[in-house]
Order: structure tokens, then C-alpha cells, then sequence
């Protein structure tokens, strides 16, 4: 287990918002953390990145405590796509990609051809080569999502935590995005953390699915075996059924309507 | 597709938009070097009288003593020296205060770092009865310093912290009660107005030859500081949290950077007085040619910062021929049109 919680307390200002949290990233695998609006996923994130010191437990990265690296050396093993980002004024695609090479870059010797080489790569697998020469400000909120998500892939980590990286994009963009992250996973063995608000895409996707309330971690496991309708039920507090997804067979979280009893007043079509 | 010459396996495959132009960018820069230079010559030879680039040679080649030689060296190389280091350390503080608070205007001036450096020094000129450029540099350094805390407390107190919006408030407020401060003391101090007539706006006139010297170190500490702190800038343009998991250290940076600014304002206010608009104009021209990447922001500043510093300087001399208008009046004249253009651009475009 390269990336992994022990007993972890984080909090903001004293104020708690996860206490004694234990949490595994499986190597190699997608995990996908859901959850409700402000349970403390974001921040999970962020401590597992090292941006936040818990105030007891710790975060392991490759069996030694996360804050015991260099900056750095953790820049090289781990990557993340904050829930939010700014892009300085000015900047073209390519240049904000490139920045993704800081961390493997040295005060005399700034930019190799391997740099390079990740930069075209990350962009072609985001599909956003034919942007490389815009300015950032110039695109559309799924284009610069997955700019974003480019430059993160330039970093070239074998670890990457993303934070709601569909947030912005249409259905189709979503589903190109998780494919991407997919296929990262399966070609390169990249072990993958994502925060999805999708119950469906989640259980498409994910190898490993965590399911967090009020800053806990309440369920975690294969989506097949965990989500079921108690559990979103007492997650999200959503009375729903759950069948099979036709496609995938995983499990599909179709939430109870409120208007069931109500169906024809709700379909009736409107009068002209 | 940009073709980059020079790099054969990649170029093929190279991507518009990317850090391409260095080649473009490097020749550029040469350019602007020899465009400096020859402003430096110029601010050599010309003046309320001008002195033929012949007798300029001589006067190092072969001084013989005569006035013009004398008005050569004496005075026209050292007001050149100071104005090359007090326009690079202007513009680089002000391009390095932008980049770090991430607010484009962002400047020494509009932040009352330079009139906290005044009210230092003329406090120590005025009141301490101190004359010597070697003891009131310390209390620009200390001025500026005292400035930036005051500033920053002042710009958070509250909820919200402190916003880019909140610290210019504080910083044009407390800019006005210190400069009023400066020109309260000079008032009181009569026998020291004279020595400090040129604090009410910068001047590269009738300073003492070897203010240049004393102020060099503490110019070449900050811009190498600056430099120092480039590629990490680059990082914290991202934010904080993408720098840091970039592997930048953003405390790092920002001492770096609060060092560098106070280094280079304590040493150019000490030197030549307040100067606006320099920290503020040459950076924001200087990215519109080069980009946001801050290694070319930084050594475009260096260059082109010194020749709007003396070319404000010989303008000042040629207008009124033979009286002569200080620099620091010349660049706020050229400085306010230019900031307002600057904001109307950026309201117009939606940023
Ligand atoms: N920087 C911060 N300072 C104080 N409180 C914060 C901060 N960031 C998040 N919080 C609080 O922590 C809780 C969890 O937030 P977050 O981890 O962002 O939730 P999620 O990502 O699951 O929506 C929320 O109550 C939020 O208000
Ligand atoms: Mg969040």
C-alpha cells in the first residue's frame, strides 16, 4: 500500500471535521470517494496531498510519514487536481501544462526533451492539442478542466488524487474524462483517487469506492458488493432503488420520486 | 506550429503555444540591452548643456580637467549609475510585489512601501540630523519594512483576510498619512529642507556620487533574490495549493520575495527618492511581449525598467531646458494615463 491514513484527525481552526480516520488506497487501482456536500472529502484530499497537517494520526506515503518528505520528492510520487484553480493572466494552454514540470525540474537545468514529451503527451490524451496555442482565459469551462487535468498528467506521478474533476463538463465530457482516468490506470498501473458526485459513474468506474458522511469513512469496498440502497439512504439521506446497469452490471442508483403517486399530473402535457 | 530551431528531435512535434519563442525572446532582450545602453549614453552626454560623445570618451580616455570633462564625470556617469540601479530596482520590487500577491496592480508605490521609506529617512535626515547615505539606507530598509507589517495588519483586520482589494486600500490610506508625515517634518526642520527638497518627488539630480556606490550591493542582493525566487513565482500563480503540491515552497517564496521588494525599495527610495509608476508600468508592458512566465517578466523588467527611469531623467532635462523637471514628475505623467488605460483595458475585457 503505497498511500495510506492511520488514525487521522484533521480539522480547520480546531474545529474537527474528521477524527480517527483510517483509509487504504489499493496500488494500481481507481478508488472514488463520494459523499454528501461538505463532508469532508476535499479536505481528505488535501491531507492525503500533504497541503493539510493533521492535527494527530498521519498520512503514509511508501511507508514513511507524508511530512517527513521534501516538497519535492512528494511532487514526483503524487499529484492533485484541486477542486478549484487559478490560471495566471495571460498563460496559453501549453504554457499552463508545462507548469506540471516544476517539481522534476532543476535550477540549471530547466527544460529537457523529456519535459517536452510529457507535455505533448498530456495533452493528446486530453484532447486538448489543438488548444495548446490558446490563452486559457479564452476557453470554455470543460476545456479548461481538462487543461487542468493535462497539466496534472504532465507532473507524471504515479499517484494522482483528483477532486471533482467532472464538476464543469457536459455527459460526454464526463464519460471522455473517466475513460482517460481508466485508462491511465489500466495502461500505466497509475493508482487513481477521484471525488465523483455521480452515484453511477462511481460504481462504473471505480475499482474501489469509499462512501464518507460527516467526515467518516461509513463503507468502502468493491462498488458491487457495497452500494446498496441502506447505504445511500444513509449517506445522502436519498430513498432510492437499485438495479443493474445494463451496460456494466454495476450497481445503478435510481432515486424514488416524489411525485410517483402523482405521475399523471406530473406528465400531463401542457395545453396550448 | 511553432518550429523551434535548434531541437531537432522535438520540434517536429512541438506544440503551439508553448515557452516556444526563447529564441524570439533572447533576441529581443539583446536588443533592449543595446537599446540601454544607448540611453545610458545618452543620459551621458545630454543636459542643460550637451556634450559631444567625443568629449564623453575623452573625458575617461584622456581627461584633461576641462569643465565638460568634470561635468562627465563628476556628475553625469554617477546620475547615470543611479538611475540604472534605482530603475532596476523599481521595477523588478514592483514585478515581484505582483507576482507574489498575484495582484497585477500591485506596486511599492500604491502599497506605501516607498513612503514609508521616505518618512524613515527624512525622520533620520530631519530629525536625527543624519546625513550620510551609509546610515539612512538602514532606516529605508527598516521604513519599508515598517510599512509592509502596517499595511498588512491593517489590510486584515476583519473577516475576509486580507484581499488585493482591502491591502491597496490600506496601502494608498497609509501611503497618504506617511508621505503627509515627510512633508510635516520637513516643514519643522527648516535647516534640513534643503537636503531634502528632492523627498517630495524622486529625483536622479544633484545626488552625492557616492550614493550609487553605497546603495549597489544592496540593488544586485535583491534582484538576485528576485531571480532566486522566479520559477517558484511560477508555481504560486497557480495558487497556494497547486504550488505546494508542485513541490514550490510558497513561504519560502514569499520571504524571498518580501526580502527582495524591501531590499530593492528601501534601496532605490533611499537613493533617489519616491519614484511612482515605474514598479507598476514597466511590468505590466513587459508581460503583454513576453507572457506570464515570470523568468522573462523579471529579466525584461531589469532592462527595460532603468530606460523609462532615464529616459523620464533626460526628458526631464531637455523639456524646460535649462531649469529641469524631476524624474519622478515626468513618470507620474506618463505613469497616471498609462494606469488608466490599464483599468479600463481590464474592465473592458472582463478581468
Ligand atoms: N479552508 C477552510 N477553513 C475552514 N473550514 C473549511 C475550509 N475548507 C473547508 N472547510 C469546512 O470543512 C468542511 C468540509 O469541507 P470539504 O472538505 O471541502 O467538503 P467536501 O469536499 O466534501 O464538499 C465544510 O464544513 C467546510 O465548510
Ligand atoms: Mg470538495
Amino acid at each position: 500500500m503505497r498511500l495510506s491514513a492511520r488514525d487521522l484527525t484533521l480539522g480547520y481552526d480546531q474545529r474537527p471535521i474528521s477524527e480517527h480516520l483510517d483509509l487504504e488506497i489499493p496500488d494500481g487501482r481507481l478508488t472514488v470517494i463520494v459523499g454528501p456536500n461538505a463532508c469532508g472529502k476535499s479536505t481528505l484530499l488535501r491531507a492525503l496531498a500533504r497541503l493539510l497537517r493533521p492535527s494527530a494520526g498521519q498520512v503514509v506515503l511508501d511507508g514513511e510519514d507524508i511530512h517527513a518528505y521534501p516538497a519535492k520528492e512528494v511532487a514526483r510520487r503524487l499529484g492533485l487536481l484541486p477542486q478549484t484553480s487559478i490560471a495566471p493572466d495571460g498563460i496559453t494552454v501549453a504554457d499552463l501544462v508545462a507548469r506540471g514540470r516544476h517539481p522534476h525540474q532543476k535550477l540549471l537545468r530547466q527544460w529537457s526533451e523529456r519535459d517536452e514529451a510529457a507535455v505533448v503527451n498530456a495533452m493528446a490524451a486530453t484532447g486538448v492539442t489543438d488548444l495548446s496555442g490558446r490563452l486559457v482565459d479564452t476557453l470554455s469551462g470543460g476545456q479548461r478542466q481538462r487543461v487542468w487535468v493535462a497539466m496534472v498528467l504532465a507532473q507524471e506521478t504515479p499517484i494522482m488524487l483528483l477532486d471533482e474533476p467532472t464538476t464543469f463538463l457536459d455527459i460526454a465530457h464526463q464519460i471522455e474524462l473517466l475513460d482517460l482516468c481508466l485508462r491511465l490506470n489500466r495502461e500505466q498501473r497509475n493508482t487513481m483517487v477521484a471525488v465523483l458526485h455521480d452515484l453511477n459513474q462511481a460504481c462504473r468506474y471505480a475499482d474501489h469506492i469509499v462512501a464518507m458522511k460527516a467526515g467518516a469513512v461509513v463503507a468502502q469496498g468493491d462498488p458491487k458488493a457495497i452500494v446498496t440502497a441502506e447505504l445511500i439512504e444513509d449517506v445522502f439521506g436519498l430513498p432510492c432503488r437499485i438495479i443493474d446497469d445494463p451496460e456494466t452490471n454495476t450497481p445503478l442508483v435510481i432515486p424514488r420520486s416524489h411525485h410517483a403517486n402523482r405521475r399523471n399530473d406530473v406528465r400531463q402535457p401542457l395545453r396550448r | 506550429m511553432v518550429v523551434a530551431e535548434g531541437r531537432p528531435g522535438v520540434s517536429a512535434q512541438r506544440p503551439a503555444g508553448l515557452a516556444a519563442g526563447d529564441a524570439g525572446r533572447s533576441g529581443v532582450l539583446l536588443l533592449l540591452v543595446a537599446a540601454l545602453a544607448a540611453t545610458c549614453v545618452l543620459s551621458v552626454a545630454a543636459g542643460t548643456r550637451t556634450i559631444a560623445l567625443g568629449t564623453v570618451w575623452d573625458a575617461f580616455a584622456h581627461f584633461a580637467g576641462t569643465e565638460e570633462h568634470v561635468i562627465v564625470r563628476e556628475l553625469r556617469v554617477p546620475r547615470t549609475l543611479l538611475g540604472l540601479l534605482a530603475g532596476a530596482a523599481l521595477g523588478v520590487s514592483g514585478a515581484v510585489l505582483q507576482a507574489v500577491t498575484r495582484n497585477p496592480l500591485a506596486d511599492t508605490q500604491i502599497l506605501g512601501m516607498n513612503a514609508g521609506a521616505a518618512l524613515f529617512v527624512v525622520f533620520a535626515i530631519g530629525v536625527l540630523g543624519l546625513t550620510g547615505i551609509w546610515s539612512y539606507v538602514w532606516f529605508a530598509f527598516a521604513g519599508v519594512a515598517f510599512a509592509t507589517v502596517l499595511v498588512y495588519a491593517l489590510g486584515s483586520i476583519g473577516r475576509g483576510g486580507a484581499t488585493p482589494l482591502r491591502l491597496t486600500l490600506a496601502g494608498v490610506a497609509l501611503g497618504a498619512v506617511m508621505s503627509g508625515a515627510s512633508a510635516g517634518i520637513r516643514l519643522v526642520k527648516p535647516r534640513a529642507f534643503d537636503y531634502l527638497r528632492f523627498w517630495d518627488v524622486g529625483t536622479l539630480a544633484g545626488r552625492p556620487a557616492q550614493i550609487a556606490v553605497a546603495v549597489a550591493p544592496f540593488v544586485v542582493l535583491g534582484l538576485g533574490l528576485a531571480l532566486a525566487a522566479a520559477r517558484s513565482l511560477n508555481a504560486v500563480a497557480l495558487g497556494d495549493d497547486l504550488a505546494r503540491t508542485l513541490g514550490a515552497g510558497v513561504v519560502r517564496t514569499r520571504v524571498l520575495s518580501v526580502l527582495s521588494v524591501t531590499l530593492l525599495t528601501g534601496a532605490a527610495t533611499a537613493a533617489v527618492g519616491p519614484i511612482g509608476f515605474v514598479g507598476l508600468m514597466v511590468p505590466h508592458a513587459v508581460r503583454r511581449i513576453v507572457g506570464p512566465d515570470q523568468r522573462w517578466i523579471l529579466a525584461y523588467t531589469m532592462i527595460c525598467a532603468p530606460i523609462l527611469l532615464l529616459g523620464a531623467d533626460i526628458a526631464g532635462r531637455m523639456l524646460i531646458r535649462p531649469a529641469e523637471l524631476q524624474a519622478g514628475i515626468v513618470t507620474a505623467f506618463l505613469g497616471a494615463p498609462v494606469l488608466i488605460w490599464l483599468i479600463r483595458r481590464r474592465a473592458v475585457s472582463g478581468r
